[in-house]
C-alpha cells in the first residue's frame, strides 16, 4: 500500500528541514529530502514517510494527526502551522522549508521543550471542558444535565512562536495564556479577581502591541488577539467600578 | 511498598502510560522508553470515542464488558476529561431496526445501560440526524482526548517517579542465557547509545509489537489493522452517533470540539509504519457517515489520517472485523521460553487502564509479588502537570 497516485497528480516536492541534535548535528544544519506529494499529502505525511524510509533519526512532534491535540507546531516556509494539516502543494513552492518552532527553547530537530509554555498555560486556569454551543435548539436526552465540548485552544504554541513581543520578551504569558484568561473569566470557571491578578501586570495583557499575528496563526479559530482586547475591557470595566465603589 | 525491582517498558502509547502510572504505584522503580513523541502511534491517532462496549455487545461480549467497566472508572480516575454526552446507536433502515433485540440484549449480558428512543425524540435530540431514522438507543458513549487523558497518566506517574523518556528507541535486547536482561537504547536527541538493565522487560508497543519482540526472537500474534479516519469542519452532532447494527465501515461519528470525526475502515498490513491512505477508504467515510448525519458528506475535510489497531490473530484464519477487541499479556518465558519479557497487545484506547493492570500483574507474578493494583481509585493528576 503506498501513498503515491491517490488523490490526483503527484509532484515532487523537496523538504528543506532544519537537523539538530545537542553534541551531535552541532551547530544546526539543514538536510534535504524528496516525497512525491499528491494533493492531501500533508508536512506530517511527508515527515512520516522521510522517517520510515530515509532517516530513522528524525525527530519531531505529532500525536493525533488531526489538528485537535496541538502537539505538530512547526515553521512551514516561515510560517507557523500545524504540520497535520499543512498540505504539502498548499505551499505553491517546489521547496519547502520545514523549522522549529521559535517560542520555546529547542531540544533537537524539529521538537520544542513544551514546559514553558505549559507553565504560563497552567495558571490560567482554563478547563478543557466547557458547555457546547452548537445546536442550541436541540433537546437533551436523559442523564445528560449540558452537552459539554472540548475547549478551542489545543495549546500547540504558535501563537507564541509567531508573536513578536513572545519572541522578545520570554516572560510575556503570550496569546494562548491571555486568551485561556479570558475564556476562564467568561464562563466563570475562575473568579474575576483572581484572572485579573494573573494578567494584569507588565508581562500580561498590557504587552500585547496587537499585531494580531496570533488570531492569524491559529490553527483552533482560537482568535487570541480578539480575546486579549476583550479581556483589556473586561479589566478596564471591572477597575472602574471598583473605583467607584470605593469613592 | 517499595521493591528494587526495575521494569523496562517499551512503547509510550496509551497502554505504557496507564502502565508506568500502575508499576510506579505498586512501588517498582520504573523506566519507559518511546522512539518518538508519547502517544505518537496508535494512541494518538486513535478515533476519540470512549466506546460504551455498545458497538461489541453482540458479538464481542468479553470487549464489550472491560469496554463499559473502564468507561466507568476512567470518568471516575480523570474527571473533566471527557465530553460526556452519550451516545445514539441510530437504526435508518429496517435492517436496521431488526438488528434492535439483539442489540439490547447483548448490552443487558453486558450490563450497558440503554434506552429506546423515538424517531421523533431522536430528531429532537440530534437536529442534522439522517430524517429516515427509525429509533435509537440512548448508550453511555464519550468523546476522549487521545493525547491528553494519556498524558494524565504519564503526569501522575511521573510526579510518583517514573523516569519517561521520549525520543530514546529500543535497537536491540540485551539477552544472556535465554533471559531478557534489558535493552540496547539509543537516544534519538543526542545520537548516542547506552544499555538499560532490566528485572523485566513489558512490550507495550502495540501494532509493533511483533518488531520489538523479533529483538529477543520471541513471537507475538499481532496484526496491525489499519483504519481510515476522516476529520470534518463543524460540529453535527453533541452526542456519538453509531449506526445500529453489526461493526461495519463509517458506522461512528465522534464529535470533538468544533470537528465530526467519522470512521473507520479496517484491512491489514505488514509494517505498522507504512499504512498509506486509500483514497476509497477516506470516500467511503463520506458516504457511509452521510447516511447517519447527511450534512458531513459535504462539509470540509480538516484531515484524514490511519491508525493501526493492534489485533490479535491467534489461530491464523480470522482477519479485520472478526479479530476479537481484547487484550492479551504473554509471558514469552511460557510461550517461547524466553525468561524476563513480557508483551500487552490488543484492547483499545478505552481499556488502557485495564490492560495495565492486567500486565502489572504478570510482572508481579513472575516476581514472585503480590502487590494490589491501585489504579482504579487513584484520581489523576493534571495533563499539564506532565511540564511540571
Amino acid at each position: 500500500m503506498n501513498q503515491h497516485g491517490r488523490f490526483g497528480p503527484t509532484r515532487p516536492i523537496t523538504l528543506k528541514i532544519l537537523r539538530y541534535k545537542p553534541g551531535f548535528i552541532d551547530p544546526p544544519r539543514y538536510d534535504t529530502f524528496q516525497v512525491q506529494a499528491d494533493p492531501l499529502m500533508t508536512v506530517l505525511d511527508a515527515l512520516e514517510e522521510i522517517k520510515a524510509t530515509a532517516d530513522s533519526t528524525l525527530l519531531y512532534r505529532h500525536s493525533c494527526h488531526h489538528a485537535s491535540c496541538g502537539t505538530c507546531g512547526m515553521k512551514v516556509n516561515g510560517r507557523e502551522q500545524l504540520a497535520c494539516v499543512a498540505r504539502l502543494v498548499d505551499e505553491g513552492t517546489d521547496e519547502v522549508v520545514v523549522e522549529p518552532l521559535g517560542s520555546a527553547p529547542l531540544v533537537a530537530d524539529l521538537v520544542v521543550d513544551m514546559t514553558p509554555f505549559a507553565l504560563h498555560m497552567a495558571p490560567s486556569g482554563m478547563a478543557l471542558v466547557r458547555d457546547s454551543e452548537f445546536m442550541p435548539e436541540a433537546e437533551r436526552p436523559a442523564g445528560v444535565e449540558r452537552y459539554t465540548r472540548y475547549e478551542d485552544c489545543i495549546e500547540c504554541n504558535i501563537c507564541l512562536s509567531a508573536c513578536p513581543v513572545a519572541n522578545t520578551n520570554p516572560g510575556f504569558i503570550g496569546p494562548a495564556g491571555l486568551a485561556a484568561a479570558y475564556r476562564a473569566l467568561v464562563t466563570g470557571e475562575r473568579p474575576a479577581a483572581e484572572v485579573f491578578a494573573y494578567v494584569d501586570h507588565d508581562d500580561g495583557v498590557w504587552r500585547c502591541h496587537s499585531a494580531m499575528e496570533c488570531s492569524a496563526v491559529c490553527p483552533s479559530d482560537v482568535q487570541p488577539g480578539h480575546k486579549i482586547m476583550a479581556l483589556r475591557r473586561e479589566l478596564v470595566a471591572y477597575k472602574v467600578k471598583r473605583f467607584f465603589k470605593r469613592g | 511498598m517499595r521493591t528494587t525491582y526495575h521494569v523496562v517498558v517499551i512503547g509510550g502509547g496509551s497502554t505504557g502510560a496507564a502502565l508506568v502510572h500502575d508499576l510506579v504505584l505498586r512501588g517498582f522503580k520504573v523506566t519507559l522508553v518511546e522512539r518518538g513523541e508519547l502517544t505518537s502511534g496508535t494512541a494518538g491517532r486513535h478515533h476519540g470515542l470512549l466506546h460504551s462496549g455498545g458497538r461489541y455487545a453482540v458479538n464481542d461480549q468479553e470487549s464489550a464488558i472491560e469496554c463499559i467497566e473502564e468507561n466507568i472508572i476512567l470518568r471516575k480516575i480523570a474527571p473533566g476529561s471527557f465530553e460526556e454526552n452519550d451516545g445514539l446507536f441510530v437504526a435508518i433502515t429496517d435492517e436496521d431496526v431488526a438488528y434492535l433485540d439483539k442489540f439490547l440484549a447483548g448490552c443487558e449480558t453486558c450490563h450497558i445501560p440503554t434506552r429506546v428512543l423515538t424517531a421523533a425524540q431522536v430528531k429532537r435530540l440530534e437536529p442534522h440526524i439522517n430524517p429516515q431514522v427509525k429509533l435509537a438507543v440512548q448508550v453511555p458513549d464519550a468523546t476522549m482526548d487521545c493525547w491528553r487523558l494519556p498524558m494524565r497518566f504519564f503526569a501522575t506517574a511521573k510526579h510518583n517517579g517514573a523516569d519517561i523518556r521520549p525520543y530514546n528507541e529500543v535497537i536491540g535486547m540485551l539477552i544472556t542465557a535465554g533471559t531478557v536482561t534489558g535493552v540496547r537504547v539509543r537516544s534519538h536527541v543526542t545520537g548516542q547509545e547506552y544499555d538499560l538493565k532490566a528485572d523485566i522487560v513489558v512490550n507495550a508497543t502495540g501494532a509493533w509489537a511483533e518488531k520489538v519482540s523479533e529483538m529477543a526472537h520471541a513471537r507475538v500474534p499481532v496484526k496491525p489493522t489499519p483504519g481510515v479516519m476522516v476529520a470534518v469542519r463543524g460540529r453535527w452532532c453533541n452526542m456519538v452517533i453509531n449506526r445500529l447494527n453489526k461493526p461495519s465501515d463509517g458506522d461512528i461519528i465522534v464529535p470533538q470540539r468544533g470537528l465530526s470525526v467519522i470512521g473507520t475502515t479496517s484491512w491489514t498490513v505488514e509494517d505498522p509504519d507504512r499504512l498509506g491512505l486509500p483514497e476509497d477508504h477516506v470516500r467511503r467515510m463520506f458516504e457511509k457517515g452521510g447516511e447517519l448525519i447527511p450534512a458531513v458528506k459535504h462539509a470540509p475535510m480538516r484531515a484524514a489520517w490511519a491508525a493501526a489497531r493492534p489485533l490479535i490473530a491467534e489461530g491464523g484464519a480470522q482477519e479485520g472485523r472478526e479479530l476479537p477487541r481484547t487484550f492479551k499479556c504473554f509471558d514469552h518465558k511460557v510461550r517461547d521460553g524466553i525468561e524476563g519479557l513480557v508483551t500487552i497487545s490488543g484492547g483499545k484506547g478505552t481499556t488502557m487502564r485495564a490492560m495495565a493492570e492486567a500486565t502489572a500483574n504478570v510482572v508481579c507474578d513472575k516476581l514472585g509479588l503480590d502487590i494490589p493494583c491501585r489504579t482504579k481509585e487513584v484520581v489523576l493528576l493534571p495533563y499539564w502537570a506532565y511540564y511540571q
